[in-house]
Parts: C-alpha cells; sequence; structure tokens
C-alpha cells in the first residue's frame, strides 16, 4: 500500500486547493502545484501516493509533465485530468502509462474510487 | 473545392431551362436531345434515299426506253421481212412463170398449195391481166373474171410495180392484206400476181414480242387506223384512240396517257415500203416495273433505318439524361453536404470555445460546492444542515447537467475535424446514446445494449461515427412506436473489425423502400426529412472503408448492420 500522499497539479488554483481540502476531509494528506515544474520538483523532494494532473496547463502541458513523472518515478501512478469531452488526449496519456484519465467537472467518489485503486497498485 | 460538371449548354439549345421543375426539365432535355440527333442522322440518310431514288430511275428509264426500242425495232424488222419475203415470192413467180402457165388453172393451184404450205399464211393467189380481168385464180372464192381495173391495187402496183394494200374486209369479212406485183415479159406484155395474205400471222409477229398482259401492239395505216387486234386501242379498221405524230423509219417513243387511262409510254415506227406504224404501248408501271420494286425495298431499307436509329437514340437519350440526373443529384447532395458540414464547421468552433471556457469554472463550482458538502457532512452539528445539503447537491447536479452539455458540445465540434483515430466503439455509441437519452426516456422506449466488452479497437473518424450511429439511432426512434425496443449490438470481427447492429421493432420498410434508402434525396417522412440522412451515412461508411446493409420487414421491423475495418482506406492525408 502506498502512503495515502497525493499531488494536484492544476494551474486553477482554486480548483486544486478546493479538491485538496475535500481529499483532507477524507483522510488524505494532499498538496497542489500550479504547473509541471513544480510539480516535478515536489516529487523529486517526497515520496507521493499518487499524482493527479490536469492535462491542459500553461508552459508544460499535462502529457509533457507526465512523461517527465515517469521517466523520474516509473511507479508513481498518475491520474489524469481532462476538460475535453473527448477520450482521444486521456488514451494518449494512458498509453503513456497513466494509470488512468477522469473528466473535469470531476465526480468525487469517482476519483476517491481511482485513487484507491492506484495507491493498492 | 468542389468544382462542378457543367450540363453541356447543346442540349439546351431549343430553350433555355426552366427552373421551376427539374423533372420537367429533364423531359425537355431528352426531347432535344433526341429531336436534335434525330435530325442529323435521319436527314442525311433521306437525302441520300432521294438521290439515290433519282439516279435510279434516271437510268432504270433509259434502260427501259432503249430496250422497248430495241424491241420495237425487232418486231417491226420482223414484220418488213414477212412482208417482204411474200412480195419477193410473188415476184418470183411472176418472172419465173410465163403467162400461158398462170393462166392454166391446174399450174396455178399448184403454185398456190406450195404457196401455202412452204411458206403459210397466203389466202389466195390470182393472175390478173394488163386491163384488170382476173384470169385465173386459186382460193377458196370465186373472183374468177373480175374486173379490177378501177381497184388501187391494180393501179398502183402498175404504177409503181408492186403494192401493199391496207388491211380490209373486203368479201371475206376477216381482215386481210393484198400484196400484188406487176411484170412485163420480153414481148411487151403485161401481167400482175395478185395474192392476199391473212394478217394473223403479223398478230402472231406482234404477239412474240413478248409483252405483259397490260401492254398492247399493234399497226396503223398512216391515217390512224388500226390494221391488226389492239387490246385497248380500238378495233380493226377503227380510227386509233391515240394521235400519234408521223412516223419516221427511226423509234420514237412519246411518254403520256393512253386511251385506257393509264399512263403509259408510247413506242411507234415505220414498217418500211409500207403504209403501216408499229405501235407498242407499256403502261409506265410495267416498264419501270423493276424501278418500283428497287424503290420500294430502298424505302423499307430507310424506313427501317430510320426507325431503328430513333428508336436507339430513345434509348441512349434515356440512359444520358439518367447518367446527367444522377450526377446532378449527386451534385446537388456533394454540395448540400459541403454547406451543412461547413455550417457545423463553425458553430462546432464557436461551441469548443465556449465549453473551453466554462469548463474550468465548472470544475470550480463543482469543487467549491462539493467542499460545502463535504463541510457539512464532516461536521455533525449544524445549523439548517439538511437544507444546506440539499442546496449543494443541487448545485452539484447542475454542474453535471452543464458537463453533459459542454461534453455534448464537444462532442459536435469533434465531429467536423476529419480525424483517425484508434476507438472503441462502444464508448461511441455509448457517447451517442447522451444524444437521444432524453427522448428514449420520455417515451419509454427500451434500449437494450448487448456491448461486446472488450471489443476490438479500430482506427476509424469519432466525429463521422457518431454522426454515422446518431442518424441510424434517430431513424430508428422515429420507427418505433413508445414503448418500442430498439437493440444495440456490437461484436469484434475476426480480420480486427468491429461491427454493430442497431435493430428496431418500429414500422420496418418495404421491398422498394429498402432499395432506395441510401439513395439521396429518398425520404419516406415527405417534408420532414431531407432524405440526406442515409445517403451521408452510406458515405461515410464507404470512405472509411465499411460496409453497411440493412434488413427489413414491413411492420416487424428493421436491422442496420454496420462492418468497419481494422484500417480506414483513406489515409490521413487524403483527408
Amino acid at each position: 500500500m502506498r502512503p495515502k500522499k497525493i499531488l494536484l497539479v492544476d494551474d486553477e488554483a482554486e480548483f486544486s486547493s478546493t479538491l485538496a481540502e475535500r481529499l483532507t476531509l477524507r483522510g488524505f494528506e494532499s498538496d497542489t502545484a500550479p504547473d509541471g515544474e513544480s510539480a516535478l520538483v515536489k516529487i523529486e523532494e517526497e515520496e507521493w501516493g499518487v499524482a493527479v494532473v490536469d492535462l491542459m496547463m500553461p508552459g508544460m502541458g499535462g502529457l509533457a509533465a507526465l512523461k517527465r513523472i515517469k521517466a523520474m518515478r516509473p511507479d508513481l501512478p498518475v491520474i489524469l485530468l481532462t476538460g475535453h469531452g473527448s477520450t482521444k488526449e486521456g488514451m494518449e496519456g494512458m498509453s503513456l502509462g497513466a494509470f488512468d484519465y477522469l473528466i473535469k467537472p470531476l465526480a468525487i467518489n469517482e476519483l476517491i474510487e481511482k485513487i484507491y485503486e492506484a495507491l493498492a497498485g | 473545392m468542389y468544382k462542378f460538371a457543367k450540363t453541356p449548354s447543346w442540349l439546351y439549345l431549343f430553350k433555355p431551362p426552366s427552373e421551376k421543375s427539374p423533372a420537367a426539365r429533364y423531359k425537355k432535355m431528352r426531347m432535344n436531345m433526341v429531336v436534335i440527333t434525330s435530325i442529323v442522322t435521319v436527314l442525311p440518310l433521306f437525302f441520300m434515299f432521294v438521290v439515290n431514288s433519282w439516279q435510279y430511275y434516271k437510268s432504270s428509264k433509259n434502260e427501259s426506253l432503249a430496250s422497248l426500242q430495241v424491241l420495237e425495232d425487232k418486231t417491226r424488222h420482223s414484220i418488213e421481212l414477212f412482208l417482204e419475203e411474200r412480195l419477193s415470192t410473188i415476184r418470183f413467180i411472176s418472172s419465173a412463170y410465163s403467162y400461158e402457165e398462170l393462166e392454166d388453172p391446174q399450174k396455178i393451184l399448184r403454185i398456190f398449195s406450195v404457196l401455202r404450205t412452204e411458206l403459210g399464211g397466203f389466202i389466195d393467189i390470182g393472175l390478173i391481166n394488163d386491163t384488170g380481168t382476173m384470169i385465173s385464180y386459186a382460193g377458196p372464192y370465186t373472183l374468177l373474171g373480175k374486173d379490177y381495173g378501177q381497184q388501187p391495187s391494180f393501179q398502183k402496183a402498175i404504177l409503181k410495180g408492186q403494192y401493199i394494200s391496207d388491211v380490209f374486209m373486203g368479201y371475206r369479212a376477216f381482215p386481210h392484206i393484198v400484196l400484188a406485183t406487176h411484170h412485163i415479159n420480153e414481148n411487151g406484155k403485161g401481167w400482175i400476181i395478185r395474192a392476199t395474205i391473212d394478217t394473223s400471222s403479223i398478230d402472231e409477229i406482234v404477239r412474240s414480242m413478248g409483252l405483259d398482259s397490260r401492254s398492247d401492239a399493234f399497226l396503223v395505216n398512216s391515217d390512224g387506223i388500226i390494221q391488226t387486234k389492239s387490246l385497248s386501242h380500238g378495233k380493226i379498221l377503227e380510227k386509233c384512240t391515240i394521235n400519234l405524230p408521223q412516223s419516221t423509219d427511226k423509234t420514237q417513243t412519246i411518254e403520256g396517257v393512253s386511251s385506257s387511262g393509264e399512263d403509259s409510254i408510247v413506242a411507234f415506227t415505220r414498217v418500211k415500203n409500207t403504209d403501216f406504224t408499229l405501235v407498242t404501248v407499256v403502261p409506265r408501271k410495267s416498264l419501270y416495273k423493276e424501278w418500283h420494286s428497287l424503290k420500294v425495298d430502298m424505302l423499307i431499307v430507310f424506313l427501317v433505318s430510320a426507325f431503328l436509329i430513333v428508336i436507339t437514340i430513345f434509348k441512349i437519350s434515356k440512359i444520358l439524361i439518367h447518367q446527367v440526373q444522377v450526377a446532378d443529384s449527386k451534385r446537388e447532395s456533394a454540395f448540400r453536404e459541403l454547406q451543412h458540414s461547413q455550417k457545423l464547421s463553425s458553430i462546432g468552433r464557436l461551441a469548443a470555445g465556449v465549453a473551453h471556457e466554462i469548463n474550468n469554472p465548472l470544475a470550480i463550482i463543482n469543487e467549491k460546492a462539493g467542499l460545502m458538502g463535504d463541510l457539512m457532512e464532516f461536521e455533525p452539528e449544524f445549523k439548517n444542515k439538511t437544507k444546506f445539503m440539499d442546496l449543494t447537491s443541487a448545485i452539484t447536479k447542475s454542474v453535471e447537467r452543464c458537463r453533459s452539455i459542454t461534453h455534448r458540445l464537444l462532442g459536435f465540434a469533434k465531429r467536423i475535424d476529419v480525424k483517425i483515430e484508434l476507438l472503441d466503439i462502444n464508448e461511441v455509441i455509448k457517447e451517442v446514446i447522451g444524444f437521444v437519452e432524453r427522448e428514449t426516456l420520455y417515451r419509454k422506449i427500451d434500449l437494450q445494449l448487448e456491448l461486446k466488452q472488450p471489443i476490438h479497437l479500430i482506427s476509424s473518424d469519432h466525429g463521422q461515427l457518431q454522426q454515422v450511429f446518431l442518424n441510424i439511432l434517430t431513424n430508428a426512434i422515429n420507427a418505433v412506436t413508445d414503448h418500442g425496443v430498439i437493440s444495440i449490438e456490437t461484436r469484434s470481427e475476426e480480420d480486427g473489425g468491429a461491427s454493430i447492429t442497431i435493430k428496431d421493432n418500429g414500422c420496418g420498410m418495404n421491398a422498394e423502400t429498402q432499395k432506395r434508402i441510401f439513395d439521396p434525396f429518398f425520404s419516406t417522412k415527405k417534408e420532414l426529412g431531407t432524405g440526406l440522412g442515409l445517403s451521408i451515412t452510406y458515405g461515410i461508411i464507404k470512405k472509411l472503408g465499411g460496409e453497411i446493409s440493412v434488413e427489413s420487414k414491413e411492420n416487424e421491423g428493421s436491422a442496420f448492420t454496420i462492418i468497419l475495418p481494422k484500417e480506414p482506406l483513406i489515409t490521413e492525408e487524403e483527408q
């Protein structure tokens, strides 16, 4: 069982901080990163259970971040968030090694379920 | 860009196409085509027929007239020979025998019998002395001692040495001709041998011309009195019904109406050393018999050819116009499709922009409301907890609705951008069902899904497939009644492709409709449908390298099956 530590990577701070709080209420330890670069720093420094990464971000996009994370920590499960109505980029992410993808806006229970699946390995 | 083939302008030669009715326009176009082509093909044929006919007529006429002249000459010659032979025989008798010998009744009788057996045609023969009295006679009548002194036969024979009379009846009451020759011996004594011959021998010569039953040939004298039997131009010794110009030794022909009322050709020529003219009357029709039959043959050939040409033109024009019609309708449908997709494309881009922009704030609202709910849920004592919980749950539900709307908008936008990608058709089907869910719920339609899991992933166009499934599903929903059943089944194909069957228990189609459903502009919904849905569907499936088929029974339902290949036929560059 991986640590219940979740890193939320999203440029929309309002979104990520609120989500972090909700996860905390559910017994998770969580932190946020506003972009790919800072997320990589946090992953470098600490041990995380799951990374939840938004695909649409300024600077380094979600897919690029995913590649870097996977290169750095191949065992860290990454759940992608996509704002698109399509499953295409999510599927592309999965082919790059993402654990799964979810579509924004999220259903919290779905996310929790996926996180548990990811933590269980 | 589309470049449309223009309908050739010559098809509109007679009248420019009217815009009101396409059916009338095609009919007009076809009529113009038939008329113009018929004229340019049949007219030269007709001219050829006329020119040829005229040429044949001329040569045939010349040939017929020449052969008629040859016949006339031959017959005249035969008559001349016949008369000359008999005259020279009489001449020979008058010089070979002495007056005393000829005076002897036994002798003349013997001469007469030899003449009858050897030459034929003789009726009698007699010796007339220089005062005109019949001295001796052999023949059936009693003419001995008869005085011929005043008769033209006697006087002309003395004057010219020989004489051939006109035909006359005389005592004998049948037509005959008198031949007379005058002889003077070395003592200066003169006598005449007078013989009569039967004209039936001349009739025989005329008959031997071999004329057909409608033609006539006979002799007339210089006064136009008929001398031998005529079929239709008068009796013997009566005036001939045809007025002939002066005859010569050379055969002449005149064209005109004969006494029998028939348009005929008359050939005539004078018999030498006589007062007779041989007249041959041949109806134009018999003379130009060959020409007439040739003309009829040519006319038949012309008419049959013209008929075949016109029939062929009719058939070909039908095929051509049908092709023009098909090309036109294809062009029109392509044009509409283009217009439609352009319209959708711009709406799609707008929708995608809006959806993207809305999605993020929506996610924030969702999380904030969610957190509010969480806080209340995890806080045991909270004033108005239930009320607030209802409020936050109402917010999250609304966000959920907005989410499905933005997803749909984005899905719609994606349909416009043609792109080949790896697809799970089960997902595509689920997305499409999202579009029609409300209606199926409202109408209580039982939507049964039998989706094969996992199914082969295929490379295809997401948006186009959405459109295809949506089209067929919408048709199925329209076909069933409320509480109807629609089943969607997906399968993996052996070759790596996938197939989908969408089946309904609706009104179904008859065989005729089934045959035409993929035709552009064919619609059973009258003004409610464009008749394009299934034709576009068909076009898309074909473009993606797939197959679409339908099985249907009236009042039992329809089943559309689409088989999609693992890879589409088109390459990414071609799109």
